[in-house]
């Protein structure tokens, strides 16, 4: 109840800092509106441009109003985002280009394969730098410098080259998805793999078990309390490369495509509305994996 | 079979094993002679550092001798170990947190490659000998120390060697929790007729239960005495107030101040 109520506070809080911001965002455009339309607005001497926003908002309180509902704000209200958001999900038919919940589909797809991918290529690494000292010295050192690339750098590269091959739409933005999502997964996995202590390896010494037999019956089982935290951070990581991997293509279809969209013709909204569409579709899906991990580790005994 | 009857169990010449360290070599175990019959109660005892561990893991295999011989049922330990002559009894009961206390039991026989019903019927057995019945569904953390210990203890039976390797089994537990696992452990090791390498530093336990004491001390790793208890087989805990406990007791605690030299 009282976590409830901590929730609640921060969320207002957050709101009220939102809704505080908006006016002095918008204030020089409704100001020159105003100007324009013949209405009496105070200025400072000089000229507009040298005004402060926020100096300009104290001196004409009468148009604050007006910028919570502008057609194209610097900073959108959050009536105003959330009025889109539910126009472009609700309001729309599922199959249409202006629908959000078709373009954050066409993203997810790319997110779950890239994952999947990531994941998979993940913990394959993580088995063999565990059991290959040659691989934990020469793949461990690129796995690191391949994070310190930036991925907008790197995700025009992965979709050209695929698509001078032919390849292209899903299987390259999955790529880029899985490029930043195996990193955890390794990172997480060799942590887990390593984790049975030495007392737990002689036992399993003791009874002359086999390599096979270490790795199913106590590494594997010991790594998964590891794993399930680097899922989290993988499957947020897959949604940023899926809508990265979509800026380059030309903005077709896709979250990525709506928010470089957005940006070419100056709609904040619609901007915003994507980027609270990929921050919900990522906090589903780290929930999901949330739930995931209560049960797998519930029923493996660890839940308490 | 008859073969190894015949012989010692366990069988230690001129033994030695040192570490190499950063600070130099270790001599963790110096000119180790030792006999094991079948059938005994065989405890070390000894300061920390005088090896009476790293002897037990010889003879487990987890440690190489760096010298001398030593035959476990006429083998090396190495072929022992293949051949599941031991199981072993850390200081620690180390259970799988994921496994239940019957998952737990089950692992080495997983391992073995037995059938689903021996398995079940080995883990009901076990249990029943650790007093642990009931229990098989429990998690690790659903159970005392005391009886995780045992529930490591059962697992290290159902191995069914001939041969129990016990490294401080119950030195984590309190002394009320140990007086009654001391008094179980002879029960089972009455009717199993099991022979039994136990690691301690408390001299009452040593002699409640041994039919051999080793004395050891420390740098380098030594025997610095070896008592047969004249002790019999049936003891009852009351046994430790009688004058023979006491001078056995005694003669240990000679043998162990001796072994420590000028370093007390």
């Amino acid at each position: 109840m009282r976590g409830g109520l901590a929730i609640l506070v921060v969320l207002a809080g957050f709101w009220l800092l939102w809704m505080a911001a908006v006016p002095p965002m918008n204030m020089k455009w409704e100001v020159s509106q105003a100007q324009r339309a013949g209405a009496e607005v105070v200025l400072p001497e000089g000229n507009i441009r040298d005004a402060s926003a926020l100096w300009l908002t104290l001196r004409n309180p009468g148009l604050i109003p007006g910028t919570y509902v502008q057609e194209k704000p610097r900073l959108p209200a959050p009536a105003q985002v959330f009025a889109e958001l539910w126009d472009t999900t609700v309001g729309k038919r599922l199959s249409s280009k202006r629908s959000l919940v078709y373009h954050a589909w066409i993203t997810l797809e790319a997110t779950l394969l890239g994952f999947a991918l990531g994941t998979g290529l993940g913990i394959l690494l993580a088995v063999g730098i565990v059991h290959n000292r040659v691989m934990d010295a020469s793949f461990m050192p690129w796995a690191i410098a391949s994070q310190t690339i930036p991925i907008l750098a790197i995700a025009p590269m992965i979709i050209v080259v695929m698509n001078s091959v032919g390849i292209t739409g899903l299987v390259p933005k999955a790529i880029i998805s899985a490029y930043l999502s195996f990193f955890p997964v390794v990172v997480g996995m060799v942590k887990g793999l390593r984790s049975p202590g030495l007392m737990q390896l002689d036992l399993l010494k003791t009874y002359s078990a086999s390599g096979w037999q270490t790795f199913w019956k106590l590494r594997l089982p010991a790594a998964l309390p590891y794993l399930f935290p680097s899922l989290k951070v993988g499957i947020a990581a897959s949604l940023v490369g899926a809508i990265v991997g979509e800026l380059p293509t030309g903005a077709v279809a896709g979250l990525g495509a709506r928010l470089l969209a957005g940006s070419y013709y100056g709609q904040t909204v619609q901007i915003w509305s994507a980027l609270f569409g990929a921050a919900i579709v990522a906090a589903a899906l780290v929930g999901i994996i949330g739930i995931a991990q209560n049960m797998t580790l519930r029923r493996m005994g660890f839940g308490r | 079979m008859s073969l190894t009857e015949a012989g010692p169990v366990i069988q230690a010449r001129a033994l030695n094993l040192t570490f190499q360290t950063g600070d130099g070599p270790v001599h963790a175990l110096k000119d180790i002679d030792l006999t094991i019959e079948k059938g005994e109660f065989v405890s070390f005892i000894g300061p920390s550092g005088c090896g009476k561990t790293t002897f037990l893991r010889v003879m487990a295999d987890l440690e190489t001798p760096t010298s001398g011989s030593i035959t476990i049922n006429g083998t090396s330990p190495e072929e022992a170990r293949r051949a599941r002559a031991y199981g072993y009894v850390f200081q620690a009961a180390g259970l799988y947190p994921w496994r239940t206390i019957g998952g737990n039991i089950r692992l080495p026989l997983e391992i073995m490659g037995l059938g689903k019903v021996e398995q079940a019927e080995r883990t009901a057995r076990v249990l029943d000998l650790v007093e642990l019945s009931g229990f098989e569904k429990k998690f690790p953390w659903q159970l005392s120390g005391g009886m995780q210990q045992r529930a490591s203890i059962a697992r290290a039976l159902a191995f069914d060697a001939d041969i129990l390797l016990m490294d401080e089994p119950f030195g984590a537990l309190d002394e009320i929790v140990r007086d009654r696992l001391n008094e179980q452990l002879l029960a089972l090791w009455a009717r199993t007729e099991k022979t039994i390498g136990f690691v301690t530093h408390s001299i009452p336990e040593a002699v409640y239960l041994s039919t051999k004491i080793v004395v050891m001390s420390p740098r380098p790793g030594r025997i610095a005495d070896i008592i047969e208890s004249p002790l019999p087989k049936e003891r009852p805990l009351d046994i430790r107030d009688s004058p023979e406990f006491i001078e056995i007791a005694h003669r240990v605690r000679e043998g162990l101040r001796a072994g420590h030299g000028d370093d007390v």
